[in-house]
């Protein structure tokens, strides 16, 4: 599952790209809101927060391209995005709005269990699924008590870290992974240094049911900023070579 | 607390640290010890005879610009030192804005034999020359950070994210009541010693509790330090903001709006779709977005007052109590002072008024000197 940023590196281009992730065999989408200080995320993923904010993205225009894409797809889509965004637009308007797009789940990385009263709330209230992180940290008491409110997928974090491409992925993953899969019901996404069709093959063979791979798209477009031909076709490849990479695991 | 999964059982491992240690005699003899023999504790509350005079009530300064290190930051990093030492991590971190609390934070370091890293925005490192030699020199490591507005806030996020990765050997020692839960606690419980002292100093003094009680706030340490102890006195608490400039500024009280940031609920300034907002002060110590939940309640529940003095009310402040009372403040604490001249018609003879003097500013003399301020 690929992630980009809404509007990144402007609205018009954005929409582009994020089409070309659809028609290129991304079964599902993570899409972030850009915001000015995101705590979890590395150098490159904050570099796009801040390509969109800088062209103008605000939440009213993040919800413009969804509506956008959903005018022509049906994929399902998560958004992911630090809480004071939902926060400020009113939780109920914003979970409305989400459910009005369709769209399937939402994680707040910033909202731990103990914060997710009234994220969960709403999520029940809309039908979407309120998704959560969980991570190499997170004890198996912790998980069992995450499944009872998580719904959609499980977002297992692969290492202890920011967003961000690593030379190799976590050696204790495939421990992580088997206790996840033994505490938790849900299906489960491993993202954070997933950067390779290798390194998403192998999540896939360790046992997870999707990878998610966010910084490695979005340094596509900061490597191509000058030509948006040239990084909407290298989006629609890498894509393709991502989601060929998952399916043939 | 408002963070990411990763930081959960690590903040918990902290609570639970910190209430187990926090009334243990031998943790209190440690920690009195270090702050009265190291640091210089009990600070004086000093008369200041001179502008009492001019200004027609009477002024007391609690003296914490006469620590060790220059400022109060270091009761906060004494204690939170020695929680670390007990938690048997194996470095300290800590972000900076003035960089008072980065040298409190490298002193404590060097006194624990730890090593200390310490997150400074980039503007900071400029303006601040002096302590980032400091801190050098008491050992630690400084780390520019050039993401955002390349001031404190930027220096928080990248602590914060050094601390997701090294979640488990690493101390992250924050220097403000900010942050995800249990900071705001922890420094509060620190500071509280600047307001206990205090007030036994001025019942001592004075035989009454003071008309009022001023502190400058930034994250607001050493303001919620002093009000604490007379929070149930029927003393006016008046916390003190940056007023920056005519386009910028650090009023997030004053114009701030409720969100969360950086791991707490709390005002913040920010645009109505809550993107973080970019603060200024001439003094790096205020020059931030966010502020400790404790104001954000003693303000709404009215406990509290908050006003804000500009860069230039400052500047001339910190002038004014240079020449009459021969003390030099942080340009921080002299927002605090401002405040009282400025509104001196509120206060009649035989009101007592007591500022925190939560620093001393010599480290401000360098950018002084850059602006030319005495020509």
């Amino acid at each position: 599952m690929p992630f980009v940023v809404l509007g990144d590196p402007n609205y018009a281009t954005s929409i582009r790209i994020i089409k070309k992730l659809i028609d290129n065999g991304a079964s599902a989408l993570e899409l972030g809101f850009a915001f000015s200080d995101p705590i979890a995320d590395g150098p490159v993923i904050q570099k796009a927060n801040n390509r969109a904010l800088a062209n103008g993205i605000t939440t009213k225009k993040d919800f413009e391209i969804l509506e956008e894409i959903r005018r022509e797809s049906k994929v399902p889509i998560s958004i992911m995005l630090s809480y004071n965004l939902a926060y400020k637009y009113g939780l109920d308007a914003f979970y409305k709005k989400c459910s009005a797009l369709k769209i399937t789940a939402i994680l707040f990385p910033d909202v731990p269990l103990e914060e997710s009263k009234e994220a969960v709330k709403h999520a029940k209230k809309y039908s979407i699924h309120q998704v959560f992180l969980v991570s190499p940290t997170t004890t198996p008491k912790r998980m069992q008590q995450l499944n009872k409110v998580a719904e959609g997928y499980v977002y297992l974090v692969s290492l202890l870290g920011t967003t961000g491409a690593r030379e190799s992925i976590n050696t204790k993953l495939p421990e992580l992974i088997k206790l996840v899969k033994k505490e938790m019901t849900l299906p489960v996404y491993v993202g954070f240094g997933i950067s390779t069709p290798a390194q998403a093959k192998n999540v896939i063979a360790l046992g997870a049911d999707g990878a998610i791979s966010g910084s490695a798209f979005c340094k596509i477009i900061e490597e191509n900023i000058l030509s948006k031909e040239n990084m909407v076709t290298k989006i629609a490849n890498f894509c393709k070579e991502m989601s060929e990479a998952v399916k043939g695991a | 607390m408002f963070v990411p999964e990763m930081m959960v059982p690590a903040l918990k491992e902290l609570a639970n640290a910190f209430e187990k240690y926090k009334d243990e005699e031998e943790f209190k003899k440690e920690l009195n010890y270090l702050l009265k023999e190291f640091a210089g504790r009990p600070t004086p509350l000093y008369f200041t005879k001179n502008i009492s005079n001019e200004l027609g009530f009477r002024i007391y300064l609690k003296r914490e610009d006469l620590l060790h290190s220059g400022a109060h930051k270091i009761n906060n990093t004494l204690g939170q030192g020695l929680l670390a030492k007990r938690m048997n991590k194996k470095e300290i971190i800590a972000e900076t804005g003035a960089g008072q609390h980065g040298v409190a934070t490298a002193i404590t370091g060097a006194l624990l034999g730890m090593p200390v890293k310490v997150f400074m925005g980039e503007k900071d490192v400029e303006r601040q020359k002096l302590n980032v030699y400091r801190m050098k020199l008491f050992g630690a490591e400084v780390v520019p950070v050039t993401s955002g507005s390349k001031t404190l806030k930027d220096a928080v996020n990248e602590a914060l994210r050094y601390y997701l990765t090294n979640v488990e050997t690493c101390y992250y020692l924050i220097g403000s009541v900010v942050g995800p839960h249990p900071y705001p606690k922890i420094v509060q419980h620190f500071q509280e010693i600047i307001g206990k002292e205090t007030r036994e100093q001025i019942l001592k003094k004075e035989g009454k509790s003071p008309t009022a009680v001023v502190a400058c706030v930034g994250g607001g340490s050493n303001s919620i330090g002093i009000f604490s102890a007379f929070i149930e006195d029927e003393v006016k608490l008046i916390g003190v903001e940056a007023g920056g400039n005519e386009e910028k500024h650090g009023k997030t009280l004053g114009e701030g709006s409720v969100g969360i940031f950086q791991g707490s609920k709390s005002y913040v300034l920010q645009t109505k779709d809550g993107q973080i907002l970019e603060a200024h002060s001439i003094s790096a110590g205020l020059d931030y977005p966010g502020v400790g939940p404790v104001h954000s309640y003693l303000k709404d529940s009215k406990r509290a007052a908050y006003g804000s003095i500009t860069d230039s009310e400052a500047l001339e402040a910190l002038a004014y109590l240079s020449r009459k009372e021969g003390i030099l403040p942080a340009l921080e604490s002299a927002h605090a002072v401002a405040y009282v001249m400025k509104n001196k018609e509120k206060f009649k003879k035989s009101d007592i008024v007591i500022i925190c003097l939560s620093g001393r500013g010599d480290k401000d003399v360098a950018q002084l000197m850059g602006g030319g301020f005495l020509e």
